[in-house]
This record gives structure tokens, C-alpha cells and sequence, in this order.
């Protein structure tokens, strides 16, 4: 099976602010709190249409900015990743890349206000809710910020979101011969979907992958599908319950086999009773 | 070098023309709209819609109650016309339930029931009644799973889910998948319903018209409604099989704005222009082209301007749209139904209630049905967000 370098990584939840920062948390090398999500995610969309987005495309453009300034700085570990607008990287010309989004849910604040709306006498749908409602929102405002005319693509699989993610996020790596960026995203529905879904807490994750082995790279990835055991649990009470607790989240093993630095072999939860296994080296 | 050819080996569409490929054949041989004044639940919108007849009264039961709801209804009727779901079943039988992936597209998957669990809030506690199962019908995969389930798949399976792009880009999901290894056959298809968030949302946005939707003509002003279902079974393709091919597929994002098409078209001629060279085949060797045609005065507009820019003026090319609607995230797999039905009996549809076309665009645009056998047909699919896909078919060389 063909490698998959992952050049950079973007990653926010409570308690995981930047892949930089979460890194040694990750790794187990300091405790896991969880701090609630900053306010200042997603600058590299314009004030306007960062006041008329929503969590949901905030937190996706959060971190697929933070994977894709990460990687233009050439790992240089500066502190400005994920906080500078893209506009500053933008001449670089290499934020251009094929995107893979993958999320259960999509942005179901949007699908609960137009609900309401229908449950009313007029039944005045927002025309802004209704072309929020789709779930290639974050896709079409994420080419918008970049200027990017390359393919995109959203999926859902449920709780097996993520692993569907990767490896749409591979195939078309390998087919293309081109640098992907995979996001995938999940976020608590809104009462009173609450309480037939439960998503324990926002969770997005970036993750650039290059089907060449480059050496600039946080990791190798070998994707081994088929092969049957159990998905791999955190130690972490805490991180564990965000694995359980949101789709994106079923990526922690893959995270935390990357923060350590070491090799050895993952097995995420793919949904619906299969697990995707692969092997990390870094 | 082209890519690998795959071939459609089995496949099914059921929409507002009737359930299975006979009625849509008929109709479409026959000029037969299935589009009708709005009368979708307690809609009292004026517009017109592509409603599939007599959904509501298949409920699904047993081990796939979970199920039910008209999308996952509308599902099942699909799977189980034209013999589609006993030859799934086969092909599971010669590759292996975990070796055959399901991508299927769809916009708003079974929306509806939540639409209907909100009417029925306890009005107490605002809480959903105990029957509404999230998972199973409104979650976008739910169609997914009960097709894989249907057919008693193990393999990948996923839910694309890129506005009306959905169910085109499932082949070209399906195409990497089997490139790479996951998978050796796919299950491709779309399915999307009538729902009240798409006939309220499309009619807030202006872009419901009050009349049967007439593509490329100078009085069009705007789309209709529909639904529907559709799947194609993909295996790689052998030389002398005779099978209709998937020849190539172009993507591209508009990057321009999150509904409106980019006015010039360069995202539209973007996904043209790679599903040409993907096939390695020129302009000129494309016999016909079924456009996204929604009717809307500015989609047609900007399609017209990158098919000119792509292909010229001679290429045939017509919406099929006045037929069913615009079945949103089941449009890829609906037209690429009716494309294979035209190269398999040899005619090309014409642009149904079209009356007078827009003298400001100048693809060449066909009207009326004509008997013409075409060898390779295009198929262009562009949705919300700014995603596009284009699609190239083609039979066999003989």
C-alpha cells in the first residue's frame, strides 16, 4: 500500500488550541484540561463574513488556516501559525490545495433555525440560513479566502466521518499525485437535536497530507484497511470522552501516535462495526 | 493516458417520470413532463414540483423501520426496481460484502423528519417525540447505510454531500477508492426528497419559478423542485464486455461565491476542460451534452459561457430538467441515467417546455428530441458553494 506523509497539522477542541501547543499534551508529557475553544479563530476570513459564519465554518477554517500556515512557515514553529490572516501567506502561492471535508453532522445551528422557521405560521426561511444549509458551506467559503479553484469534496459517515475522510483524503492524494488537506469537524447540536445526538464538545482537525514521502513531514502514514480488531482508546479519561464524544475525535489515537514520535500501528473507530488500521512512523 | 475505464454494470433511476429506467425511457422518448403544480404536504407555494407518486404509502418496516422517512423510502423503492438490488447482491457474492464501497450523494438526506419532529415538540419541554431517530433518517448518511445494509455490504461507505454536485462526484469518489485499493466494485448513487426546507428555502432565494422551469429559454425565471433516486453499479471494465463506461470526470471549485454561479463560468469550463483530459477525448468528440440546466436566468447564463468557452457552439446539448426538476443532490445520477438510456437507444433528448431560446446564449442547444447515435455524452452537475462536476460517458468502441 502507498505512504502518506502528513506534512502539517491543524487542531482545535477545549482544551487543544493549535497543534503546536497540544502536542506535548497529546504526547502525554503534560496534563489534558479542558479549556474552552478562544474566540479568535478563523481571522483569515474578512470581518464581515466572519460576523455571518458560524461556529461550524469558523471552527473548519480554523484549522484547515492553522495546517496550511503551518506548512507555508516550513515548520519553523513560530507562534504566529493559525493567528495570521491568509492574506500575508497568500503570495506564497502554496495554499492552493485539493480539500477533503468530513463531518457527521454539518452545521446543524443552521438546520434547527430553519426547522423552527417551519414550525411558523409564515414559514419565512432566512435565504442566508438556506445557502448556510448545505454541507459544503465551509468548502465554498474556504475556496472563497484562498482563491482556490481546486476540486473539493464533503462527506458524512456518521461516526465513522473521519476515517471516510482519510481515506477519500489518500485515494485522491495517490490518484491526483497531489498534496491533500483533510478537515474533518463536529460540533454539539443545538437543543432539541441535543438530545437525540449527543456531541460531547467541538473538535476539528487538518491534517496535510503528501502522497510523496517528503522529509518535511510530522509523520508517515500507511493506511491498512480491513483488517479487523478493536479502534484503539485513549488513557486519558478526559480525551477518551471526546474520542467517544465526536466523530472528528475518533482521530485522537492517530493524533496522539503522532505526537509521541514513535512508530507503531493505529486502529481508529470507522463507524458502523469497522475500524480503519494503519501504521505511523515518524 | 486515459484512465481506467470503468464500467456501469447494472443500473436503476426512479423520479418523477415513475419508478425504474422503462419509465423514464418512455417519457422521455415521448416528450412526458412529470412536473406538477406544488402539492408537496401543506406547501401552499406556487411553484411546481417533481414529486415521486405514492412514496408516502411505503413505509419502511421490520429490522429497517429505523429507516423510515420519505428519503430512505424513496431509497428503497430505487434499489429495488430494474433487478438493481439482486444484482448488487451478486456482485457482493463474486467480490465479497467488505470489497464493494456505497458513495451516494445526497443535498438534505431525510431533513423532512426532522421537519416534522419540530411540528410535533412537546410543547412542554420543547423536546423531539420519542419516535424521531436523528441517526437514521435526517443525518446525511442515513441513506448510505441503509443502502449498504439493504444490500448487505461491509466495505467503505459514505454520503457525498456537495449541494447538487452530490451524486456526480460519487463517481469520482468511487473511481479513487477502487484506484487505490479500498474497494474492487462500488454501489454509486443519489438520493434527495421533497422536503420543506429546499421548496421554502429555494422560493426565499427567488429561485422557485411559478411555471413549469423552461431551460435556456428568454422567459425562464427559475427552477422547479424535484425528487429522486438513482444507482449505478461500477466494476473496472474489460475489453468486449459492451457495457456503457465512465470515460472521465472533472472537478473544480467556482471560489467566487457561496450560491451565485461565477458569472464568466470558469469553474463550470474547469471541470469540462479536466473531464476531457482525463478521457483524452477533444471538444469535437463529444456527441452530447446534458447540461445542469436549472433554469434559473443566471445558471444557465454562466453554464452557456463555459460550454461556448469549452466546446463552441455545434455541440448538441439540452436540459432535462422540464422532465423531472431539478432533484438537487440526486441530479448526477438521475441525467447520467438518461444519458446512458440515449447512447444505448440511440437519441438525444431535447430541452422540454423551451419555447423560445435565449437569443444571448449560444450553446446549441437542442429542443426537441432527435434520433442521433451518439457514441460519448457529457454530463455537468454544479451546485451551491461553488462546486462542479462533469462527467463523461461513453459506450464501448466497437
Amino acid at each position: 500500500m502507498n505512504a502518506l506523509a502528513i506534512e502539517s497539522i491543524g487542531l482545535i477542541a477545549p482544551g487543544l488550541s493549535g497543534w503546536e501547543n497540544s502536542r506535548p499534551v497529546l504526547a502525554g508529557e503534560q496534563p489534558y484540561h479542558a479549556a474552552p475553544i478562544p474566540a479568535t479563530i478563523a481571522m483569515l476570513l474578512p470581518a464581515n463574513e466572519r460576523r455571518r459564519t458560524t461556529a461550524t465554518v469558523k471552527l473548519a477554517l480554523q484549522v484547515a488556516q492553522e495546517a496550511m500556515v503551518s506548512t507555508t512557515l516550513n515548520n519553523k514553529r513560530s507562534n504566529r501559525a493559525g493567528t495570521t490572516p491568509l492574506s500575508s501567506f497568500s503570495e506564497e502561492g502554496n495554499m492552493c490545495v485539493r480539500t477533503v471535508l468530513a463531518s457527521s453532522g454539518g452545521d446543524s445551528e443552521v438546520l434547527d433555525k430553519i426547522c423552527v422557521t417551519l414550525t411558523e405560521p409564515d414559514r419565512m426561511v432566512s435565504p442566508t440560513q438556506f445557502h448556510h444549509s448545505v454541507h459544503n458551506t465551509p468548502a465554498g467559503y474556504w475556496a472563497i479566502a484562498t482563491g482556490c479553484t481546486l476540486p473539493s469534496l464533503s462527506l458524512s459517515a456518521y461516526d465513522g466521518s473521519f476515517a471516510a475522510g482519510l481515506q477519500e483524503a489518500a485515494a485522491l492524494a495517490w490518484t491526483e499525485e497531489a498534496r491533500v488537506l483533510l478537515v474533518a469537524y463536529d460540533l454539539p447540536l443545538p437543543f432539541p437535536l441535543s438530545e437525540r445526538r449527543m456531541i460531547v464538545a467541538p473538535f476539528a482537525v487538518a491534517l496535510l497530507l503528501n502522497p510523496m514521502t517528503t522529509t518535511q513531514r510530522l509523520a508517515l502514514l500507511r493506511l491498512k484497511p480491513g483488517e479487523i480488531q478493536s479502534a484503539d482508546r485513549l488513557n486519558h479519561a478526559g480525551l477518551e470522552q471526546l474520542r467517544t464524544g465526536n466523530p472528528a475525535a475518533r482521530s485522537l489515537p492517530l493524533l496522539c501516535a503522532i505526537a509521541q514520535l514513535k512508530a507503531g500501528s493505529v486502529a481508529l473507530d470507522a463507524g458502523h462495526e469497522t475500524i480503519l488500521n494503519m501504521e505511523v512512523t515518524p | 493516458m486515459a484512465i481506467k475505464p470503468l464500467a456501469i454494470t447494472a443500473y436503476t433511476v426512479t423520479n418523477a417520470l415513475g419508478r425504474g429506467i422503462a419509465a423514464s425511457l418512455t417519457a422521455l422518448r415521448n416528450g412526458q413532463s412529470g412536473l406538477r403544480p406544488c402539492d408537496f404536504e401543506d406547501a401552499g407555494l406556487p411553484t411546481w414540483i417533481g414529486r415521486v407518486a405514492d412514496v408516502e404509502d411505503e413505509p419502511l418496516t421490520g429490522k429497517f423501520a429505523a429507516f423510515d422517512c420519505r428519503n430512505n423510502r424513496l431509497a428503497r423503492l430505487a434499489l429495488e426496481q430494474d433487478g438493481f438490488a439482486a444484482t448488487a447482491r451478486q456482485a457482493r457474492d463474486r467480490y465479497g460484502a467488505d470489497r464493494i464501497g456505497v458513495f451516494i450523494g445526497t443535498s438534505t438526506s431525510g431533513i423532512g423528519a426532522t421537519e416534522h419532529a419540530y411540528r410535533d415538540r412537546d410543547p412542554a419541554t420543547g423536546s423531539l417525540p420519542e419516535t424521531f431517530d436523528y441517526r437514521h433518517t435526517h443525518n446525511l448518511f442515513s441513506a448510505a447505510d441503509l443502502t449498504r445494509r439493504w444490500l448487505g455490504l461491509t466495505g467503505i461507505a459514505l454520503a457525498v454531500s456537495t449541494a447538487c454536485s452530490s451524486s456526480a462526484k460519487v463517481f469520482a469518489s468511487a473511481f479513487r477508492h477502487m484506484s487505490a485499493g479500498f474497494c474492487d466494485a462500488a454501489v454509486v448513487g443519489g438520493v434527495d426528497s421533497l422536503c420543506l426546507t429546499t421548496l421554502y428555502g429555494f422560493n426565499a432565494l427567488g429561485l422557485a419559478s411559478t411555471q413549469v422551469c423552461r431551460p435556456w429559454d428568454s422567459a425562464r425565471d427559475g427552477l422547479n423542485i424535484g425528487e429522486a433516486a438513482g444507482f449505478a453499479l461500477l466494476e473496472w471494465a474489460k475489453p468486449g464486455d459492451g457495457r456503457m463506461r465512465l470515460l472521465g470526470y472533472g472537478e473544480s471549485s467556482d471560489a467566487y461565491h457561496m450560491t451565485a454561479a461565477h458569472p464568466e463560468g470558469t469553474g463550470a469550463a474547469l471541470a469540462m476542460e479536466q473531464a476531457l483530459a482525463r478521457a483524452e477525448l477533444r471538444p469535437a468528440q463529444v456527441d452530447y451534452i446534458n447540461l445542469h440546466g436549472t433554469a434559473t436566468p443566471l445558471n444557465d447564463a454562466a453554464e452557456d459561457k463555459a460550454v461556448l468557452r469549452v466546446f463552441g457552439s455545434n455541440t448538441p446539448c439540452s436540459s432535462t430538467k422540464g422532465w423531472t426538476g431539478h432533484t438537487l443532490g440526486a441530479a448526477g445520477i438521475t441525467e447520467a441515467t438518461f444519458i446512458w438510456l440515449c447512447l444505448e437507444h440511440g437519441f438525444i433528448p431535447g430541452t422540454l417546455n423551451t419555447r423560445q431560446p435565449d437569443p444571448s446564449l449560444g450553446a446549441g442547444i437542442v429542443l426537441r428530441n432527435q434520433e442521433r447515435a451518439a457514441q460519448v455524452a457529457m454530463s455537468n452537475s454544479f451546485g451551491f458553494g461553488g462546486t462542479n462536476c462533469s462527467l463523461l460517458f461513453g459506450r464501448e468502441e466497437t
